[in-house]
């Protein structure tokens, strides 16, 4: 019986749910110390002084640094040149946020007194909060290197201006991608132990082999004596790929004091700190005609990058506008993006990174059009399709060949769960009765770029390869431990993986392990991140489980004295196809692999082991289609989501329970971006939703359930068929949600309405339209 | 940043006698209830007490007790154990109501009533419910007992007319068995804050009080006295935010405040049984 | 800056079932006491203004949010925690079977404070519709399920035993 798409209980959830799982603030090492930060409560100043006496005379503090204590260490990795992030700021603070002083004490109590004691004299500098005040013409500068506060422009990859001039008609579209905080329940924390032979940092992190090879970049010492591990991590997000300060901070100061030091981010901090996602605004315009075709479409991301531009986050206006086009064929697509600083903290990849930001904008321009020539929204969904034969699909964009698609098939899909005519005519009925709620629904035909990527993708994010390793190396008795690049926080990758490896080698689920996260244990590594985990790390535990199939079948031929061809597994027996008496177990053929007199020849011992750098010809491309419908109270312009449902094609399926889940989470984070997550900074650039109370992440009875449904459309770029689908909830969710806003406003004139979609805001509205 | 309090002593009092004498003899000392408005202010060290006096074992304030035409609650009385009440369910009904709406469940098993009141937050529920109801808050000090009005209770921005050297210890809800009432709490998310809240306590002397109005908790007066005199709901909802100068805040500006307040008003009095 | 002198005072706490002592500074935090005098890493901090509940535990039964309350508060009172909840046989109660059997978690980390919250529910209503579930936790957040599971999870954990037992 394959497992594939099987609903297999996690091999994860055991240690989890006792509270025997081993996150890094779990580890209490002998004579840990803690280190405490004071960041800058200012959005742009000049340090003028820093005042540590206090803090230093302590007891149990161990040391105190400042910027010049770190001025013969490099920045900040992932930082560009000339606008380089020092570990600690030394003369310029530059966001709400930004490390000015760093403490390390015998304990974590002394070390928030130590920081507490710190007195920073601050000459505050004009500062600009927003992509407005960025670019406005008198506006403060941020980095000396730049002429402004504009990093990068890339002007419009074409002249559309003929297209327009032909079209029958034509709209345009202002949006704001609200910015977000990823939020990972668990903070950043770092443990780094700088001991004589080793230096060993456990980080909440998403790619530890990365991080292994940057640290030993930044410090000049050798890969073969740095080791990261990366044990459990209370998630992610994308926001755990980034190279964070107090990570190299930590292993300074483990190497100055000779011992181990701890960081456990406040979630105060973690606010600031832990880089923002989404900052984007939008510009679009877009040639159509009357019956709901679209003909050319134009679009401009600005893409605020906060106070230091991260490798990372200058990608995401590259991503967005590849993306820019969505589902549909569009005949002309011109896309221009540019990169903005501003006071804040910096921007880069959260759930979708990029993708979510285009999804929004193409699924709102549909609804725009449909609004326009009053051609029903499925309708011109439909109309504007790829076809299910257009695929491999050659977007505007070079990095974006659709592998393969049935958009009306998922959308059709959707509809089977959705009574469409049912809900209009519920509608209208509400709209003509002031004493009900008002009805919105709203659809989204989404598509993303995933399972990164061929090729040069990563690297382009400055990453070692795109591959991702996978080892399967088989014990004596048997049983299997699979090694794998994969960096997983949540997402039940080593049940997946004991899955593909059971299939492919007839061992059994339960005497498969998976080992992930310790450089020291797995050769070498990408990580988990661009939702690759399956597409690519899970094709690469196929192609070495098979590989080493294929030797366990040759040397269970040897021991039957039967053709190799001829030999099939069940059950953990090797028999000869139609003769199961005379078989061999697997454990056998295992203990015997490291025996030579028993091999046949040519074979050497050791031979159930193989590694492989899976690599993969291009990106997957995920889709959906998201229905929303939602309530909104007339009187206090509240909105609740009624139902939520929502059909994926993330292509094969492994696991159906891990699937449902991500995209469970990537619904529910993009539910909470359309209503009510925001991360804001006042006019002078200070955050007014810098903790959890202000930060609105919804709790349960804040969400809808949600109704979910598959199709499947295989990914041609792997065996498995599978596409990845983890951020794919984030990208299709915030379109729907707020298309059922603005539709259920519409009969007022209401065209559009920003994320996150408050009751002010849709009380202001309504007030407006009467 | 945000999660390690400052250094304080800790004592403990068993009698409010010995509490008083700990808030005489100790500078800069605060008690300690339930914690749950305190020690996250401690946490962000936007208040750092050199003590702490733990007055959660003092049996004389707790307890729910009936005191002729009035119900008492002991200070220390946790919100839970208000929700759950029988007799409060059946005397202040409104109050069992708000009790089991503050916060989420694990802030209702150890937050207080008097805690809550003497934070005296006007984003808080439950003083709503003590202006609403007309209920007295009995204070205990050196000097001997005070009784004081809820109307005159709350004094300014998250203070009260509990003096420095004195401790709540009752308050006395007027009976309202079989009344209406009515509790509108308008959020963004369950756990929070309330945006707008409007207390409705039906009956012979009818109240409404607002939260998150204003710097204080306080009575929507001109819409009290218009129910008192027999107006109509709409013509008392009109009247909500008379009188008020909302906050403005991330959720709702002074505007969206004075209309929730009405709105909800005219909501609660209809939940309440007004027409 | 504090003026107070550094000093500590003894805690003793019985946690899951076993007395565990400390010196403690008053202003230690339950959670971090725990974590770090009992030995009991289980038990998560998520945030610091008492939202997110990952750091939920019974205090005498009842389900408190560990990080706003000091470890002095818990003196002479039983604490329980996820270490302490579980079949009596070294097994899994039936919440946490639940939370693996509907995949209520992804990263775990939110985990420990949800079954203590979902445990604290069913002891005192046995059979809770999806409603009741959602608000009884409305004081504990995840980032990963989208809460769907979740309460899927509670659901069978009510069909399947209730909230179980704990020490």
């Amino acid at each position: 019986m394959s497992l594939i798409g099987a609903r297999v209980l996690r091999k994860e959830d055991p240690n989890l749910i006792t509270g025997q799982g081993r996150y890094v603030d779990d580890l209490q090492p002998a004579g840990c110390a803690y280190m405490a930060m004071v960041r800058s409560t200012e959005p742009h100043a000049r340090i003028a002084a820093i005042d540590t006496t206090a803090a230093r005379e302590i007891p149990g503090v161990l040391a105190v640094w400042t910027g010049a204590d770190v001025a013969h260490l490099p920045a900040r990795p992932s930082s560009l040149p000339g606008m380089d992030m020092p570990l600690i700021t030394a003369d310029v603070a530059r966001f709400v946020g930004d490390i000015v002083a760093v403490v390390v004490a015998d304990d974590r109590y002394t070390a928030a007194d130590a920081a507490e004691a710190i007195i920073v004299d601050y000459e505050p500098l004009p500062a600009v909060a927003s992509l407005s005040q960025a670019l406005a013409p008198d506006a403060a500068m941020i980095h000396p290197v730049l002429q402004g506060n504009t990093v990068f422009f890339q002007d419009y990859t074409e002249d559309l201006s003929a297209e327009f001039a032909a079209a029958p008609r034509t709209a345009s579209l202002s949006l704001v991608n609200n910015r977000c905080a990823p939020v990972p329940i668990e903070p950043n924390v770092v443990l780094a132990d700088w001991g004589p032979a080793e230096l060993t940092v456990w980080a909440a992190f998403q790619a530890p082999h990365h991080l292994r090879n940057t640290i030993a970049t930044f410090f000049g010492i050798s890969q073969d004596t740095t080791r990261v591990i990366a044990p459990d991590v209370g998630g992610g997000f994308g926001a755990k790929i980034n190279f964070a300060s107090e990570i190299f901070l930590a292993a300074a100061l483990s190497r100055d004091l000779a011992r181990p030091v701890k960081y456990t981010q406040t979630r105060s901090e973690c606010m600031v700190s832990m880089f923002h996602g989404r900052a984007q605004e939008h510009k679009v315009d877009v040639a159509f005609d009357d019956k709901g075709k679209i003909h050319a479409l134009k679009v401009q991301v600005t893409q605020d990058q906060g106070a230091y531009p991260d490798a990372t986050g200058m990608g995401l206006p590259v991503l967005t506008t590849a993306m820019a086009a969505g589902c549909y064929k569009i005949p002309k697509v011109a896309v221009s993006w540019r990169n903005v600083v501003t006071n804040t903290t910096p921007v880069a990849a959260y759930r979708g990174a990029g993708r979510p930001e285009a999804s929004y904008m193409i699924e709102r321009v549909i609804d725009l059009v449909a609004d326009e020539t009053g051609v029903d929204p499925v309708e011109v969904r439909k109309a504007n399709f790829i076809p299910a034969d257009g695929f491999p699909y050659q977007t505007h964009s070079p990095l974006a060949v659709y592998d393969s698609g049935n958009f009306a098939g998922v959308l059709d899909e959707l509809l089977r769960h959705v009574d469409y005519p049912a809900l209009k005519a519920e509608q209208a009925a509400r709209r003509a009765d002031s004493s009900a709620k008002l009805l919105g629904i709203g659809f989204s035909s989404w598509l993303e770029i995933a399972g990164f990527g061929p090729p040069g993708s990563l690297e382009a994010f400055g990453h070692l390869a795109s591959w991702e390793s996978a080892q399967v190396r088989v014990q004596p008795d048997g049983s299997a431990i699979i090694y794998t690049g994969a960096s997983p926080h949540g997402q039940g990758t080593v049940t997946t993986y004991a899955q593909i490896a059971a299939d492919q080698l007839g061992i059994d689920f339960d005497r498969i392990s998976v080992r992930h996260g310790d450089t020291a244990v797995i050769p070498q590594g990408i990580g988990t991140m661009g939702s690759r985990a399956v597409a690519v790390g899970g094709e690469g535990v196929k192609t070495a489980s098979t590989r080493v199939f294929e030797r366990a079948k040759k040397i269970a031929a040897h021991l039957l004295e039967a053709t190799e061809d001829d030999i099939v597994v069940e059950n953990e027996q090797f028999h000869v196809r139609g003769t199961p008496s005379k078989s061999v177990p697997w454990s056998q053929v295992a203990w015997k692999s490291f025996q030579p007199l028993e091999l046949p020849a040519g074979m050497e011992p050791g031979a159930l082991d193989a590694t492989v750098f899976q690599q993969v010809p291009n990106f997957s491309f995920p889709s959906g289609a998201y229905c929303c419908v939602v309530e909104i109270d007339r009187d206090t312009g509240d909105v609740e989501i009624r139902n939520m449902y929502l059909v994926d094609d993330c292509g094969t399926v492994i696991n159906p329970m891990l699937v449902e889940g991500q995209v469970h989470g990537g619904v529910a984070q993009g539910i909470a971006q359309a209503l009510y997550e925001h991360m804001q900074y006042d006019d002078s650039g200070v955050p007014r939703t810098a903790t959890l109370m202000d930060y609105l992440v919804p709790a349960a009875p804040d969400l809808p359930g949600y109704v979910s449904g598959r199709t499947v459309t295989l990914n041609p770029s792997n065996t498995l068929g599978a596409k990845g689908v983890g951020e794919s909830g984030s990208v299709g969710a915030p379109p729907a949600v707020i298309n059922a806003v603005v539709d259920a406003l519409s009969h007022l004139g209401v065209k559009h309405i920003d994320m996150p979609a408050t009751p002010q805001k849709i009380w202001s509205v309504l007030r407006e339209s009467k | 940043m945000g999660m390690i309090p400052a250094r304080f002593d800790y004592k403990q009092a068993d009698t409010v006698a010995e509490a008083l004498s700990l808030l005489a003899s100790c500078e800069d000392a605060k008690l300690l209830a339930g914690g749950h408005s305190l020690v996250p202010l401690m946490k962000m060290r936007l208040v750092s007490p050199s003590t702490l006096i733990d007055i959660s074992g003092i049996v004389e304030l707790q307890g729910i007790t009936e005191a002729g035409s009035a119900l008492r609650v002991g200070a220390l009385t946790r919100h839970r154990v208000v929700e759950r009440s029988q007799v409060v369910a059946q005397h202040v009904p409104l109050l069992a109501h708000v009790a089991g709406l503050v916060g989420d469940p694990q802030v209702r098993n150890r937050g207080t009533i008097g805690g809550s009141l003497v934070h005296g937050d006007p984003a808080a529920d439950l003083p709503s419910v003590a202006l609403a109801t007309g209920a007295t808050m009995v204070v205990a000090g050196s000097g001997g007992e005070r009784r004081i009005a809820a109307k005159d209770f709350f004094v300014d921005f998250l203070e009260t007319a509990v003096g420095a050297d004195e401790i709540l210890t009752a308050i006395e809800f007027p009976k309202r068995t079989g009344a209406g009432f009515g509790y509108e709490k308008f959020v963004r998310r369950s756990m929070d804050y309330a945006i707008v809240g409007v207390a409705v306590q039906a009956g012979d002397e009818p109240g409404i009080a607002l939260v998150n109005m204003g710097s204080v908790p306080r009575r929507a007066e001109a819409a009290s006295q218009a129910l008192a005199s027999g107006a109509s709901v709409e013509v008392v909802a009109a009247l909500a935010a008379d009188g008020t100068n909302p906050p403005e805040d991330l959720n709702a500006n002074a505007d969206y405040r004075r209309h929730l307040a009405s709105v909800l008003t005219k909501r609660a009095l209809l939940a309440a049984g007004y027409r | 800056m504090s003026t107070v002198e550094m000093h500590t005072t003894r805690v003793t706490v019985t946690v899951n079932g076993r007395e565990v002592a400390g010196e403690v500074e008053p202003r230690t935090l339950l959670v971090h006491f725990l974590r770090e005098q009992a030995h009991l890493t289980g038990t998560h901090v998520g945030c610091d203004t008492s939202n997110c509940g990952a750091c939920t535990v019974l205090i005498d039964d009842e389900a408190a949010k560990s990080c706003t309350v000091l470890a002095v508060q818990a003196n002479g009172h039983r604490v329980t925690t996820v270490e302490g909840v579980g079949n009596g046989s070294g097994g899994f109660s039936p919440v946490q079977e639940g939370f693996r059997q509907e995949h209520g978690l992804q990263c775990g980390y939110c985990t420990p404070g949800m079954i203590m919250a979902c445990t604290a529910l069913l002891a005192e209503n046995q059979q809770p519709g999806e409603h009741e579930i959602r608000e009884a936790l409305e004081g504990n957040l995840c980032r990963c399920t989208g809460y769907e599971t979740i309460v899927r999870a509670v659901q069978w954990a009510a069909a399947n035993g209730g909230a179980g037992e704990w020490a």
